[in-house]
């Protein structure tokens, strides 16, 4: 129901959407093929299913409309709803199948009532252009059974309970469609003939069957004869100052410690540090304007995360200036109070990680990197970069073979003379510069992995050698004569050594 | 000059400008650690040598660092005595040792508290392979410090004792060793030039 409405939201506003006579179905992929996940009330009317393999839908229904349905945008859309939930009850928690869980307990008066609070719910829905079907029930068990099962209206109290869930089918306790199949095989239709039951002869049966899908102790939780607590999600927590100017103004410099010094009590107050700022100018124009920064660790220091914005707030294109700026923390993390040295002196982590910063703000988050490793054989791969913001320093791995303090990337060709096609240069050229070798270490000889293999991939001989002017150059040639795998083998220069 | 640094926990700011990058290569870091250099080293890439110095002057005067090295190619016009005068000033004031490398340098007035002129000797001779270069040596001229006599040595690093480079004279005498002074001294800003 949520995932047609909402699809029919937002084609709204791209194209027309199809009138309610033409069968619209939502697909989503299966296992084999795309299948209907969602269902417009005209597919409904001719008897589609959900679930069912959208192209044998189609070949008995040549008019079918299908879409891609669009599960992210739908779970997103009930994360929202969870949260919007809390203007009546503070605990809501999210149940499955497009489900809500409001825990109404002693909030129901100030909506005039449980009838009343129930339509309010049903009417504000509405509004979103989305279909709410509700009751009120003292357990969350039951409480979804009547939703779902019910008049969508109900609500019972603690004494009608089991008489209210006795005429629903067996599948409004949620259990899995194989058991569903054996209790109405049983003859179990209804959940009262299930409760009507010997306790002891339904838990032999289902023995085996895990908490979440066992009749008996969903019945239990149903009927609140078992625990069923509601685990409500944690709220949003939206860190944003803002300074509101009576003049539009040009720069946003004067007015960001403020900002910076409001954010930084928010987020001292909630014991948070930010890990990502965005400051946002609204410009006298309409338009707007952001700049984003990161830390490499949470903070909630004013001067440090005023000097992020250094050297970029001349960037920022204000146009004809701007009266509203906004400094919100994207990104928070906690950050417990934490006691100073006694004796003064700083955290040296804590320096490093504020250096981070400042590298990564004026820089670019791509220009500072740690390294990390991989087990590889070519010398390139072995060491990669890593944000300095996102990574953290790992040891370096020990080594097996000499390798040269500094690498060429890439790799550059050489012209060279040597003695034996298959041996070491005994003359090259490298940079417009005739070098000639007195001595030479190797070959040392690096393939690639079998599964890096290409048809064209070539091993290669690396050479460690000293020229006469004393320098050490680490030199390859790619491939062998005759490999099958190219022409001649070509040489490159590869690495320095100290 | 690597095994000089202190054994700190901190790591390595390393910053190199584009053109330097392109003209020496990218430090390899495991073979770093060979010569003691075994803190991680965060390495930044900096498109001007503007970049550089700025991000030398930062990294000078984070404490947490334990060294700072940094790398320009050529003579640009930031890289000044003024600039050369600030870094050594932030270096002193924290503590944080910082190197300054620079290859094709056509040589120029600098506030460094020591200037090196580096380069590449024959290598010893291999202890198994005739045909093989042994351990590497270099010809270190210390040619302008406060406080120390000019000199010329020739350096060779010795891994297994983990000491500092036993240092001789041109004339390969005896090699006694002699470097305390220049770790805990003054902060050395070493100027390289040529290979």
């Amino acid at each position: 129901m949520l995932t047609m409405e909402r699809w029919k939201r937002v084609i709204a506003q791209y194209r027309s959407v199809p009138g309610d006579e033409v069968p619209v179905v939502l697909s989503r992929d299966g296992s084999h093929g795309p299948v209907v996940h969602g269902l417009s009330a005209a597919a409904m009317a001719r008897g589609i299913e959900a679930g069912a393999r959208v192209v044998d839908v189609q070949a008995i229904h040549p008019d079918l409309h299908v879409e891609p349905a669009d599960l992210e945008g739908d779970e997103a859309l009930i994360q929202r709803l969870v949260h919007w939930a809390r203007r009546w009850c503070p605990w809501t928690a999210r149940d499955v199948d497009h489900g809500l869980l409001l825990d109404v307990t002693g909030c129901t008066h100030l909506f005039g009532g449980e009838a009343a609070m129930l339509r309010d719910i049903r009417s504000r829905f509405a509004l979103q252009g989305l279909t709410a079907r509700t009751a009120m029930a003292p357990t969350p068990g039951a409480a979804q059974a009547l939703a779902r099962f019910g008049s969508g209206a109900q609500i019972c109290g603690a004494e009608d309970l089991a008489a209210a869930l006795a005429p629903l089918p067996v599948a409004a306790l949620r259990l899995d469609a194989q058991t569903t199949r054996l209790l109405d095989r049983l003859g179990l239709k209804t959940i009262g003939a299930l409760s009507n039951l010997p306790r002891a002869a339904l838990m032999r049966r289902f023995a085996s069957l895990k908490p979440d899908r066992n009749p008996l102790i969903l019945l239990d939780k149903a009927l609140g004869q078992a625990p069923d607590p509601l685990n409500a999600p944690p709220d949003h927590r939206h860190f944003m100052t803002r300074s509101r100017l009576p003049e539009p103004v040009i720069d946003p410099a004067p007015h960001l410690p403020a900002l910076v010094e409001d954010l930084c009590t928010l987020l001292a107050r909630a014991e948070l540090g930010a890990r990502r700022l965005r400051l946002t100018i609204y410009r006298i124009d309409g338009d707007w304007r952001t700049l984003g920064v990161a830390t490499a660790r949470a903070s909630r220091d004013p001067a440090h995360l005023r000097r992020l914005f250094d050297g970029k707030l001349e960037n920022i294109d204000s146009g004809f200036g701007f009266d509203l700026l906004t400094l919100e923390a994207t990104d928070s993390e906690p950050l417990p109070l934490i006691q100073d040295h006694l004796d003064g002196k700083r955290d040296p982590s804590a320096d490093v990680a504020g250096l981070l910063d400042r590298l990564a703000a004026k820089l670019g988050s791509d220009k500072v990197s740690w390294s990390a490793w991989r087990e590889t054989h070519k010398p390139e791969r072995v060491e990669h970069r890593v944000d300095a913001l996102q990574g953290t320093p790992a040891a370096a791995p020990t080594l097996l073979r000499e390798r040269p303090l500094r690498l060429l990337t890439p790799p550059e060709e050489v012209r060279v003379i040597y003695a034996v096609p298959e041996g070491p240069p005994s003359q090259f050229n490298w940079r417009r510069v005739t070098y000639k070798t007195t001595r030479h270490a190797g070959p040392e000889r690096i393939a690639p992995e079998w599964w890096r293999d290409r048809p064209g991939t070539r091993l290669r001989d690396y050479y460690k050698v000293e020229v006469e002017g004393g320098q050490r150059f680490w030199l390859y040639r790619e491939g062998v004569i005759h490999d099958g795998r190219g022409a001649e083998p070509r040489w490159f220069l590869h690495g320095l050594f100290a | 000059m690597l095994s000089l640094l202190p054994r700190g926990k901190g790591p390595v700011l390393w910053v190199q400008d584009f053109l330097s990058r392109r003209e020496n290569g990218a430090p390899y870091t495991p073979s770093l650690a060979a010569f003691g250099l075994e803190q991680p080293v965060l390495l930044v890439t900096a498109s001007h040598p503007r970049d550089v110095l700025w991000t030398m002057e930062e990294g000078a005067s984070c404490a947490g660092l334990s060294a700072v090295i940094g790398e320009v190619h050529g003579g640009p016009e930031v890289l000044d005595f003024t600039a050369t005068k600030r870094l050594s000033l932030r270096a002193e004031a924290s503590g944080v040792p910082l190197y300054l490398i620079r290859s094709g340098d056509p040589g120029g007035l600098s506030a460094a508290r020591m200037r090196w002129r580096i380069a590449s000797l024959p290598a010893q001779a291999h202890p198994d392979d005739p045909q093989a270069p042994g351990a590497a040596r270099w010809d270190l001229e210390l040619f302008r410090a406060r406080g120390h006599a000019p000199g010329r040595w020739v350096a060779s690093h010795d891994p297994d004792k983990r000491q500092s480079p036993r240092a001789a004279d041109r004339l390969r005498l005896v090699p006694y060793a002699d470097d305390g002074a220049v770790e805990t001294g003054n902060r050395p800003i070493p100027q390289r030039s040529g290979g």
